[in-house]
């Protein structure tokens, strides 16, 4: 489909390599901002990006939804994530809705925050789960119980999907001075502590 | 430069960018935060202009009017709600001719409350006399907006810039924002020939009796007309000093032989771009209508063309008649040759979804014995009382 009659823009458009997530979490929790930095760290690592929130009528401790699309080539697509690669969840009262993993590609994973263990909260759940006490982490580092760089730090680590580098440079165009340097400690103390590239294969397939 | 950047915050830095005098907004619910973020560029220092906090809608576009009659490159933005309490200044900007830039983030319009995406609201002000044009994307909402400013200084008109609320002006994506320097080189400055001028004292908006109001209006048509060729020509021009345009008048694409067109505006066009991709030998040519007002006719029966079935897509609607753009694209086709049928379906209203697969549906109805000329084609009927379907 390429050939133009009036105008002019021709463009490739079909695209296999397109990764997609879905972000829940509560209103307050920095779910939107997860979102974008995600894709922030997607662009300065080279690909394009595509992050929006689900549009509610927020407010706080409700339930958010946030989505990002990331490819190598450009995203035409504007529809909300329905069937996401990945899961990132921010708060793990949000499992009680069985529903949360609705449409989550098969080998698709989801990462929590929560300080149950992996294989407590995987029970309720066909895929593969890590979770990650991010609120306390967040307390420890940034003092603020936001989960968010944590969870993405972790995500990154175990999917090697994007160099956690990419994350430091995201946060470096959004914060500044202290908080910028708590939320990097942050990131290499998470880096750490997860299996690294323990979910790359599902990434590469 | 390539940044990645929410809608909201590429539109602001790139209104500062053709450095307006005066900026004058009320940031009504539902709002963007395009004028929140101008705002905090003047706070910063980084854009000198006259920011007017005004307290409603109706004294944000009374401000701008002011301010360009008097000489200024003014902006304003707005939506939904907004834009309808904004309304009689509107009519009264184009009725002056008044050359000014206003971003519409499209949403619906109340009852029932909705702050999500349509077209409702900019849909609610066709009339009035302002060029709109449709964004795609982020990129096209930037570009179309420095655009904006330089067709409305040439053509002597307001222009307004549709971009649909929260699909683009809360995304975050890659946008390239032009440097100041490229801008200021490719945007000629701010002049006005009927600005207000003590010196050389006129009136705009005197009572005009029967004998001549006709005659106003007859210009005003044409000078909207007139217009096309201005759009053109400077998309042309933003596409040679940038490398990138915004698709003029409208885009087509798709194979030449097809025999199904689907025609939409704003960011619907790469969802259905994104699920025609996905559907096997679809042979359907796709068109991104950019100019809504002045609707392109002459384009509109060019890129039409050959075909059988048009499906013309909607985001709002004439309760009583059903889609606009459909009743325009009708009317635009007819008594040309060979016409093709039209389908004409709204779709995400008040912000439903639109699944790429709303592809597969939409062609599904084309062969669909009960499909009615038009429908709102997401609608559950099953959710209705039998009386309301």
């Amino acid at each position: 489909m390429t050939s133009v009659i009036v105008g002019a823009t021709a463009r490739p458009y079909r695209s296999d390599t397109m990764i997609e997530y879905r972000i829940h979490g509560r209103g307050g929790q920095g779910s939107v901002a997860a979102a974008y930095l995600l894709a922030s760290a997607a662009f300065e690592a080279g690909h394009t990006c595509q992050a929006f929130p689900s549009f509610g009528a927020e407010r706080r401790g409700a339930p958010v939804t946030a989505f990002v699309r990331i490819d190598n080539q450009p995203i035409h697509l504007r529809s909300q994530v329905r069937t996401p690669d990945f899961l990132i969840v921010q708060d793990d009262t949000l499992l009680l809705d069985r529903g949360i993993t609705d449409g989550l590609k098969p080998g698709g994973a989801m990462i929590v925050n929560s300080r149950r263990s992996d294989e407590d909260v995987a029970e309720a759940f066909s895929c593969r789960t890590k979770c990650i006490p991010a609120t306390e982490l967040a307390l420890d580092y940034i003092g603020r119980p936001i989960p968010n760089t944590a969870l993405l730090a972790a995500f990154l680590t175990m999917t090697g999907h994007l160099p956690v580098d990419a994350l430091a440079a995201a946060l470096k165009g959004r914060f500044k001075g202290a908080v910028l340097e708590k939320n990097l400690a942050l990131v290499d103390a998470v880096a750490g502590m997860v299996p690294a590239g323990a979910w790359k294969e599902s990434e590469d397939a | 430069m390539r940044e990645a950047l929410e809608g909201s915050q590429a539109i602001a830095r790139a209104v500062a960018l053709c450095e307006p005098d005066v900026v004058a907004a009320y940031p009504i619910t539902p709002q963007t935060h395009i004028v929140e973020n101008l705002s905090k560029l003047v706070a910063d220092g980084e854009l000198h202009t006259e920011f007017v906090s005004v307290e409603s809608e109706f004294s944000a576009a009374s401000v701008v009017l002011g301010a360009a009659a008097s000489g200024a490159r003014a902006y304003t933005a707005s939506s939904s709600q907004g834009v309808l309490l904004m309304a009689e200044v509107l009519f009264n900007i184009a009725g002056m001719r008044i050359p000014l830039v206003m971003t519409v983030a499209n949403r619906a319009v109340s009852a029932p409350l909705n702050i999500w995406n349509d077209h409702a609201d900019s849909m609610a002000v066709r009339d009035s006399g302002w060029i709109q044009l449709h964004c795609e994307n982020n990129q096209e909402a930037v570009d179309t907006t420095i655009q904006a400013f330089r067709i409305s200084q040439e053509t002597d008109l307001p222009v307004m810039v549709c971009m649909d609320g929260f699909v683009l002006t809360h995304t975050m994506e890659v946008i390239d924002i032009p440097t100041i320097a490229q801008v200021r080189k490719w945007l000629p400055p701010f002049e006005f020939k009927r600005a207000l001028d003590p010196s050389d004292p006129k009136s705009l908006g005197a009572l005009v009796g029967p004998d001549f109001f006709p005659e106003v209006r007859h210009s005003h048509h044409a000078a909207v007309t007139k217009a096309l060729p201005v759009i053109e020509k400077t998309d042309r021009s933003w596409a040679r000093a940038f490398k990138r345009g915004c698709g003029g008048l409208l885009t087509t694409e798709g194979p030449k032989d097809a025999k199904i067109g689907i025609i939409a505006m704003g960011s619907t066009v790469g969802t259905l771009r994104s699920g025609l991709a996905k559907t096997e030998d679809a042979g359907v040519r796709l068109i991104k209508l950019r100019a809504f007002r002045p609707l392109p006719e002459e384009a509109l029966r060019e890129a039409t063309r050959g075909l059988d079935h048009l499906i013309v897509i909607d985001r709002a609607i004439s309760p009583g008649l059903g889609g606009i753009l459909g009743t325009e694209i009708k009317a635009v086709l007819y008594g040309t040759p060979d016409a093709p049928r039209i389908h004409n379906h709204a779709i995400g209203l008040g912000g439903r979804d639109i699944p790429e697969t709303i592809v597969g549906d939409l062609l599904s109805a084309i062969e669909d014995p009960d499909a009615t000329p038009f429908s709102v084609f997401d609608a559950d009927l099953t959710m209705l009382p039998p009386e309301d379907r």
